[in-house]
């Protein structure tokens, strides 16, 4: 039967007469939640760039024809050796074609499951660019190029031309910047490649492509599916990988493996291919959330400091407001609403602050050779991460006013009226 | 004449720092309108016993009635809610909550309490402050007015929600004569003209004569 008006009221006047105090206290929680803010967002934008990086490219399940030897040599079938000890030296790998075997209906099996986002196919081959006399080794990658922008933000990696005029151009190749730089070429050259059984094909250069590792950039180059079916000599079903992109990335192993039984293909899915990230990310995630927890709970004492003190000075008012009929539960709701207050208002203020400086953290330039498509500092402006601020705050306060309140509570109102 | 206040065979122990027995078997009976004063040496137990009939000091033997309803036992939040409505409490020393204007101080109990509008309060505290003559500080800061005055202010809160009883604990002992006499005055008057019972534990022996009765206590007994 807390009357919350007069509560509220009384806790208002302590606050504003302590305005002071009240500042400081405040302050503490918005320096901490504007801190959290900053660090959380520029932290996981960091973290989303530096993976990006990485798995935007990369399909969440790569389907392919891999070379090995046979699991079963053909003397393990034969009966009359079945119980001995069988050594076979000099295993060769054994002979299969490049290309995935009936790719087409696969790649419309995969489409129609709920679980994929899409199923795109390619041919990777060997060509050899050829500048005069020089021969440079590379890739070239024949793909879907609208389908690729729109799964893989292909578009991210094109620096000049765009995914349109190349898929408008049935001679076109998006050449990667390092051999452009190498072979002095630019957008509108014309570039001869040569595939491995000696078919020399000119091309026309309607873009570069840059994907930020050096390595790639030098060798790599993408043509349309059908330019590069049409170089190799091979009918329309000839795909030599499927990538596959999914709605949800956890479900990536489960799949691959069903693939593998199903198809008897290689299917690796994204974990196993990038292990590393997985674990970079989590502990820097870890390293994010341990130094935001921190400034919070520094907020948190701070709070719980000056509500403290607050208490020492106003042992009288608690005595006089228990003596004139306030339960102790009365006095517990006002400091405790002191303190929430102090908590909604510095977390309010905090959420603004945080959400100005990552405005300008996001407005600082940043070029880097490595990532062509990012200008300025990357943010992650989530709302989750307001979200959780904002319940930090309170919950901060409420505990740092939690302790404090139950003290004025308890106080005895005999023992400071006689004390004095 | 109806008993406003009874104590039935009151003991009170301090268990600390040594055990010692403060009160000892106290009974006694305020009735309406009536005027009394504790008076009593230093450590006779005054305050203490003041301290208990206030409901503020739970850990007693004996019974506590106060309307001829039993106190003794009752949780915390509801003795809360009996001081609030029943007992109106004035203290040696102000307690003025020092924040708020003087008519906000004086509102309190009556908004904690509840039972009437913000309006009918506001108007409640102003005619009290009328009634003490200090209607003109109303608007004032609880932390600016004079000693007198805020004992008187003291008394006006401890009148707003029309209790059955007031309690005081040494009220005039840190005024001058002056003061004194006029607090009394107001005593008197309340007593008289309201029917308003009031306990008043007091060093003042002229302040004492002048009451209905005085109740006179040494080691922690009652001696008339």
């Amino acid at each position: 039967m807390t009357n919350w008006k007069v509560t509220l009221n009384i806790a208002k006047t302590h606050l504003l007469t302590k305005i002071k105090q009240t500042a400081t206290a405040a302050l503490g929680v918005t320096f901490g939640i504007g801190a959290y803010i900053t660090l959380v967002c520029f932290m996981t934008g960091l973290n989303k760039m530096l993976d990006d990086l990485i798995l935007n490219q990369t399909p969440h399940i790569h389907i392919y024809n891999e070379i090995e030897p046979s699991k079963e040599q053909p003397i393990e079938q034969y009966e009359a050796f079945k119980n001995s000890f069988n050594i076979i030296h000099s295993v060769k790998p054994k002979l299969i074609q490049k290309k995935i075997h009936n790719a087409l209906p696969i790649i419309h099996y995969l489409n129609k499951d709920t679980n994929v986002r899409g199923a795109l196919p390619q041919i990777k081959t060997q060509i050899f660019y050829i500048a005069g006399s020089i021969e440079l080794g590379g890739n070239l990658n024949g793909i879907n190029v609208l389908d690729e922008t729109r799964l893989f933000n292909f578009k991210d990696y094109i620096v000049q031309g765009s995914p349109e005029m190349l898929y408008n151009n049935d001679n076109g190749i998006l050449l990667g910047a390092g051999i452009a730089k190498k072979m002095s070429l630019s957008v509108g050259d014309r570039v001869q490649v040569s595939t491995i059984k000696g078919d020399i094909f000119p091309l026309k250069i309607i873009g570069l492509y840059q994907s930020g590792i050096a390595d790639i950039d030098a060798i790599q180059s993408f043509a349309n599916l059908k330019t590069v079916q049409r170089i190799l000599g091979e009918p329309e079903n000839y795909i030599t990988d499927i990538n596959v992109k999914l709605y949800d990335i956890d479900k990536a192993e489960t799949l691959s493996k069903n693939i593998e039984q199903q198809f008897q293909l290689k299917a690796i899915d994204i974990k196993t291919a990038n292990a590393q990230f997985e674990t970079g990310s989590s502990i820097r995630n870890l390293i994010t959330y341990a130094v935001s927890i921190t400034l919070l709970i520094v907020a948190g004492f701070g709070i719980y400091n000056i509500l403290n003190m607050l208490i020492y000075e106003k042992m009288n008012d608690i005595a006089i407001l228990k003596a004139t009929g306030f339960s102790g539960k009365d006095v517990q709701h006002i400091f405790m609403s002191q303190a929430m207050i102090i908590g909604l208002v510095g977390g309010v203020l905090g959420l603004l602050i945080g959400l100005i400086l990552v405005n300008i953290i996001d407005n600082i330039p940043f070029n880097t050779e490595a990532l062509p498509t990012i200008k300025t500092f990357p943010v992650n402006l989530k709302p989750v991460f307001f979200l959780i601020g904002f319940v930090f705050a309170m919950l901060s306060t409420f505990l740092a006013g939690y302790l404090p309140a139950k003290k004025a509570k308890k106080i005895d109102p005999v023992k400071i009226i006689r004390g004095q | 004449m109806s008993t406003i206040l009874e104590a039935k065979h009151i003991n009170k122990y301090f268990r600390k720092p040594v055990s010692f027995h403060v009160l000892k078997d106290i009974s006694f009976k305020i009735n309406k309108g009536e005027f009394t004063s504790i008076m009593g040496k230093s450590g006779c137990g005054k305050s203490t016993l003041l301290y208990i009939l206030s409901t503020m000091d739970t850990e007693y033997d004996g019974e506590l009635l106060l309307n001829n309803r039993l106190i003794t036992g009752q949780s915390r939040d509801h003795l809360s809610y009996i001081r609030n409505k029943h007992i109106g409490f004035v203290f040696q020393f102000h307690y003025l909550l020092s924040e708020f204007s003087v008519l906000e101080n004086v509102m309190l109990p009556a908004k904690k309490l509840g039972e009437r509008s913000y309006q009918e309060i506001e108007h409640d505290a102003f005619n009290k402050l009328k009634m003490l003559n200090i209607e003109h500080l109303a608007k004032k800061k609880a932390s600016r007015v004079s000693g007198g005055e805020k004992q008187r202010i003291a008394i006006a809160r401890a009148l707003i929600n029309n209790p059955s009883i007031i309690m005081g604990d040494e009220p005039t002992g840190n005024l001058d004569s002056y003061n004194s006499e006029n607090v009394f005055n107001i005593f008197k008057q309340l007593s008289e003209e309201q029917g308003l019972s009031l306990l008043i534990v007091t060093h003042d022996e002229d302040f004492a004569n002048r009451t209905h009765r005085i109740i006179t206590m040494e080691d922690g007994r009652i001696l008339r």
